[in-house]
């Protein structure tokens, strides 16, 4: 199991870029970290999501 | 007047009216862009929304520069990791440090604004810290690497205007970058007074997040900051310490 934004999901073995593609997230829109470092989006396809990796996918929200 | 352009890290704009994005919604800021004349557009960075939420970022012309905080940081690490996501999203390199440990009242906490700053200007970064108005602080922040320096009026949100009037000023008179004045101001006439005693631009969103019609005090903030500039720039006229002075030619009214 890994988790990505707070969920825990079993996704090992599954590519970065192979589960945005069937996430609801828009991959032009999004900076993804996995374990505390920031994933260049040209790593997206050779990133393999491993157990106990923690996955952040945040965006831009309205803010001051 | 010929060029009279605000200049941040090598970035030169016209407008001096800094715009926060939050408490309102989506469909109203291209409007409060618009009525602001806003060049600079403030935004957070948190969690991705999933399904079918619109991105912010469609919201946004196209020209504007994206000013992305760190709100949510608690300590220079943690705001560092956000400035880096917020650059990864691909809208420029300027960043709004913004650390507070304080969730009562918001304030931010210096000492770890000083460091995150010193970090991410190496790192290239055009960084705007939000501050407590402190003289020293805000030289550490001059060495540390900051292209501007951004003391609250008072606390966030509050609306309450100028409490820090005086040592806002301090900052003007001594710190060589640009002073814009962040958090508290809550009317027009406030934004004015901090463009006429020397602020470089304000910054605003609650202000107009909770005004009765958001694109109409867009309208009023951009107005009263452009007349403050203007002010400014002129030079006040004097105050009397005592006594009076006639506007009028001094002598009665058709006597010699």
């Amino acid at each position: 199991m890994l988790k990505i934004n707070g969920e825990s999901l079993d996704l090992a073995g599954v590519t970065l870029a192979a589960y945005l593609a069937d996430s609801p997230f828009d991959a032009r829109r999004i900076a993804v970290e996995r374990n505390g470092v920031i994933v260049p989006k040209s790593a997206y396809d050779a990133t393999v999501l491993a157990d106990g990796d923690v996955i952040e996918i945040v965006s831009f929200v309205g803010g001051g | 007047m010929t060029n009279d352009n605000l200049i941040i890290g090598g970035h030169e704009f016209s407008s001096r009216f800094i715009l926060g994005s939050g408490k309102y919604s989506l469909k109203l800021i291209e409007a409060a862009v618009r009525d602001a004349g806003a060049q600079i557009v403030t935004l957070a960075v948190r969690r991705a929304n999933t399904k079918d939420e619109e991105s912010i970022l469609d919201y946004i012309p196209k020209e504007v520069t994206l000013l992305p905080n760190t709100s949510g940081a608690r300590t220079a690490e943690e705001a560092v990791r956000i400035a880096r996501l917020a650059r990864e999203l691909g809208c420029g390199d300027f960043v709004k440090i913004e650390i507070m440990r304080d969730s009562k009242y918001l304030l931010p906490d210096n000492q770890e604004t000083i460091r995150a700053t010193e970090i991410l200007a190496k790192e290239g970064f055009v960084v705007m810290p939000y501050m407590y108005p402190d003289l020293n602080v805000a030289r550490d922040l001059v060495n540390a690497g900051a292209a501007a320096v951004m003391p609250l009026a008072s606390p966030i949100g509050s609306n309450k205007g100028l409490a820090t009037r005086e040592f806002i000023r301090i900052l003007i008179d001594e710190i060589d970058l640009p002073i814009i004045v962040d958090a508290g101001i809550g009317r027009p006439s406030q934004a004015c007074e901090a463009m006429e005693m020397g602020a470089a631009a304000i910054m605003a969103n609650t202000a107009l997040a909770t005004a009765g019609d958001l694109p109409l005090m867009a309208a009023a903030f951009r107005q009263a900051i452009e007349a403050g500039r203007k002010a400014y720039l002129s030079g006040l006229g004097r105050v009397l310490t005592r006594g009076a002075s006639a506007s009028d030619p001094l002598t009665g009214f058709l006597r010699d």
